[in-house]
């Protein structure tokens, strides 16, 4: 019960009329940059970063935890009236969601997304509290070999499962960890990628990264690519649902809540795979299943539940072990750096009332949430309508002062023009932002504990696997590096030798979907043995990145 | 999104695949010249990551020139105003990123509330903004305004530049 008498005190600082200003202001700062496009809450964080140094840590922490919940719900007012969802969570939803609004069901289809991400956010969080003193006091008892291990699992995971093109993702990775090892080294004293040039001595400035990459970039990359024609949005009145949707829809909030959570929870499981299995199984347990691509309530229920949960539970790895799953909390995260509070095992059991604080605080924001959304989705729709030139010029006019205000020095300027660019780079040619993101904030810190774990071993690497756990961990690391291998493997064994047995009869029988199985086969017919040769040195240029990444 | 892979396309993103190969050696290199004498304290050193990044750099980067050239390009990344139907509009970005530097230039001479509403007022221009009056009305009340915000919100003085004593 000592958790729920520190979550009652956290309750107690949270309802400060100070605290929950701030929390009303981030719903509402969320809820709008959810809605307007081109901006989400990683952005619209790094982008507040600046303005929050004079600020309480708690007051600030309590405003983003805000923004990140409020951004859900925005997002998927924006996918619902424009189909055109602004980020990979809300795609599922945009799928049926839009295709209510078009049959002039808009205001079901923002009703049930609302309430689903209610109630989804309201579960979530309980689970937070249930599990992240657990995670935390396991964590605790982490020594450095796995704390090393585990931050090199949640920067290849993130790497190597997100994302479309694992090659792009290391390239991100690795442009992460050069911009993390730029300044004085800690240890040694020793100036690293500083070139002589002063200011980077001190190290690149971890606002002024992440307002580079998130907003500059990105304004200059839709800048470069802007919409000339503007998208219909469909007009919406207050949202609300029918008996036959309550009955339609709780089903899909509590299995869309089920998914959402766990997978959150998980390094580099994001949104996207449970809202997605969550749509897959609203399809097929649903009543109407002729409804599903016309604009089924279900799919917007059930994804809509699994995203927000999903929120929910990428804070459980945020708080208890210090490493971000999604670029909104590797935002909140830098700004705790920048705070002095040291992400890590022991956030938790360092900064104890901050982290009750905050978690009381996600119950309060999402019951403000419901209750902004609910009578103001039209009011919210408007937005949409801003005219694009001043929403971009804005952002960069923000994201200029901010990065200045920092330190007052022009040449904070000039690197944010530079890594902006670098971040319209990544855009163009197709490299994930996250990667560098979590490169630039776990790097440093990942060096640390390797030079610990070196040293108490005095330069044994064998000091790497000196605790079960760790050893664990980077056997996961390995399967995870090497299962798209394996699955690979184990389809050519079975597309090889299926078609093998029965085309002498059949001739073409080549299934869809077995098409590279079926060009293999041509050769794997009559060379049984020589197969196994063949796929042997196939597994090389993966180890690689892994010894690269484990000394 | 499927995209022809045309030659100029491929030379491009090869290009890219180069930059980050050169940023792998430029970390190798500066790691090779840092000099370190072995301690006891430190058996790792400040050069064994650097050169781990290095290699992660210059892999990827060798990968990446691979899977380019047998015809794996990138996609561009999507958003809500971004139509990638159509090719980078330099038109727009040039101007943004010349009135970007201009604040550079400009910010401790002329001060903040010149530069800034000059970056503002330029950048909607850029961006296809053709209410001139109104819009420089709102760059300099956003100036103006953000201005003084710091100043009196959080305590940050923001330079004021050629307009010292005057605001």
């Amino acid at each position: 019960m000592d958790t729920l008498n520190l979550l009652m005190e956290g309750f107690a600082s949270a309802l400060t009329p100070i605290n929950l200003l701030f929390a009303f202001l981030g719903v509402l700062l969320g809820t709008a940059v959810g809605v307007l496009p081109g901006i989400g809450p990683a952005m619209a964080i790094a982008l507040l970063l600046p303005a929050t140094y004079g600020m309480q840590t708690d007051a600030a922490l309590i405003m983003f935890a805000g923004i990140y919940y409020g951004g859900m719900y925005g997002g998927s007012t924006t996918s619902i009236l424009l189909n055109t969802p602004g980020e990979s969570a809300t795609v599922i939803t945009a799928i049926e969601g839009h295709k209510m609004a078009k049959a002039g069901r808009a205001a079901q289809a923002l009703a049930t997304a609302a309430i689903g991400s209610f109630i989804a956010g309201t579960i979530g969080t309980a689970l937070l509290v249930a599990f992240a003193p657990i995670v935390a006091d396991f964590a605790v008892s982490m020594g450095a070999p796995s704390y090393m291990a585990i931050m090199l699992l949640a920067l290849i995971t993130v790497t190597a499962v997100l994302g479309s093109s694992k090659i792009r993702g290391f390239a991100s990775l690795g442009l992460g960890l050069a911009i993390g090892l730029v300044g004085m080294d800690p240890v040694s004293g020793q100036n690293r990628l500083v070139f002589g040039f002063a200011p980077l001595a001190d190290g690149l400035d971890i606002v002024v990264v992440a307002v580079a990459i998130f907003a500059i970039g990105e304004a200059l990359w839709i800048a470069a690519h802007l919409r000339r024609t503007p998208v219909k949005t469909i007009p919406v009145g207050t949202p609300w649902m029918g008996r036959q949707d309550w009955k339609r829809s709780w089903k899909p909030w509590l299995r869309g809540t089920a998914y959402g959570f766990p997978f959150g929870a998980l390094p580099a499981g994001g949104a996207e795979v449970p809202t997605f299995l969550s749509y897959v199984t609203e399809k097929k347990l649903s009543k109407h299943p002729e409804e599903f691509g016309h604009g089924a309530i279900e799919g917007v229920a059930g994804p809509e539940a699994a995203n927000n949960a999903s929120a929910a539970g990428t804070l459980t790895p945020m708080l208890t072990l210090g490493l971000p799953t999604n670029a909104t909390a590797a935002v909140m995260l830098a700004f705790l750096v920048q705070k002095g509070i040291q992400p890590g095992p022991f956030l938790f059991d360092n900064e104890p009332d901050l982290l009750w604080t905050m978690i009381a605080s996600l119950f309060i924001g999402n019951a403000l949430l419901l209750l902004i959304n609910l009578p103001l989705a039209p009011m919210w729709a408007k937005l949409l309508k801003i005219p694009r030139p001043y929403l971009y010029s804005g952002i960069l006019f923000f994201a200029t002062l901010g990065a200045f205000a920092v330190n007052l020095q022009a040449t904070d300027l000039v690197l944010l023009l530079v890594i902006g660019a670098l971040g319209f780079a990544m855009r163009r040619f197709g490299l994930p932002v996250l990667p560098l993101i979590l490169g630039v904030i776990i790097g440093p810190r990942a060096e640390k504990q390797l030079r610990q774990t070196l040293q108490l071993s005095s330069g044994e690497v064998s000091g790497l696997f000196g605790e079960p756990l760790a050893v664990a961990i980077y056997v996961i690391i390995a399967l995870v590096l090497l299962f798209p291998l394996i699955l690979k493997l184990v389809r050519r064994l079975r597309g090889g030798s299926a078609p093998a047995l029965v085309a002498p009869a059949t001739g073409p029988l080549d299934g869809p979907g077995t098409l590279d199985a079926a060009a293999e086969s041509d050769t794997a017919q009559e060379q049984d043995p020589d197969r196994a040769a063949h796929t042997v040195p196939q597994p090389a240029p993966q180890d690689e990145h892994r010894r690269k990444d484990q000394p | 999104m499927s995209q022809v892979a045309t030659p100029a396309k491929k030379r491009v993103e090869l290009l890219f695949a180069a930059f980050l190969f050169l940023i792998g050696v430029l970390v190798l290199v500066d790691a090779s010249q840092i000099h370190v004498t072995y301690s006891q304290a430190d058996p790792v050193g400040p050069k064994t990551v650097p050169y781990l990044v290095a290699g992660l750099l210059m892999a990827s980067a060798i990968a990446l020139g691979v899977t380019v050239l047998r015809g794996n390009l990138a996609e561009g990344d999507e958003g809500e105003d971004v139509d990638l139907g159509q090719p980078t509009d330099w038109k727009t970005l040039l101007p943004l990123v010349g009135v970007f530097v201009l604040n550079i230039v400009l910010i401790n001479w002329a001060g903040w509330v010149i530069s800034g509403t000059l970056l503002f007022f330029g950048s909607v221009l850029a961006l296809g903004g053709r209410r001139y009056v109104l819009t420089f009305l709102i760059s300099l009340l956003l100036a103006v305004g953000s201005f003084y915000g710091f100043y009196l919100g959080l305590g940050i003085k923001l330079p004021a530049g050629i307009l010292q004593g005057v605001l």
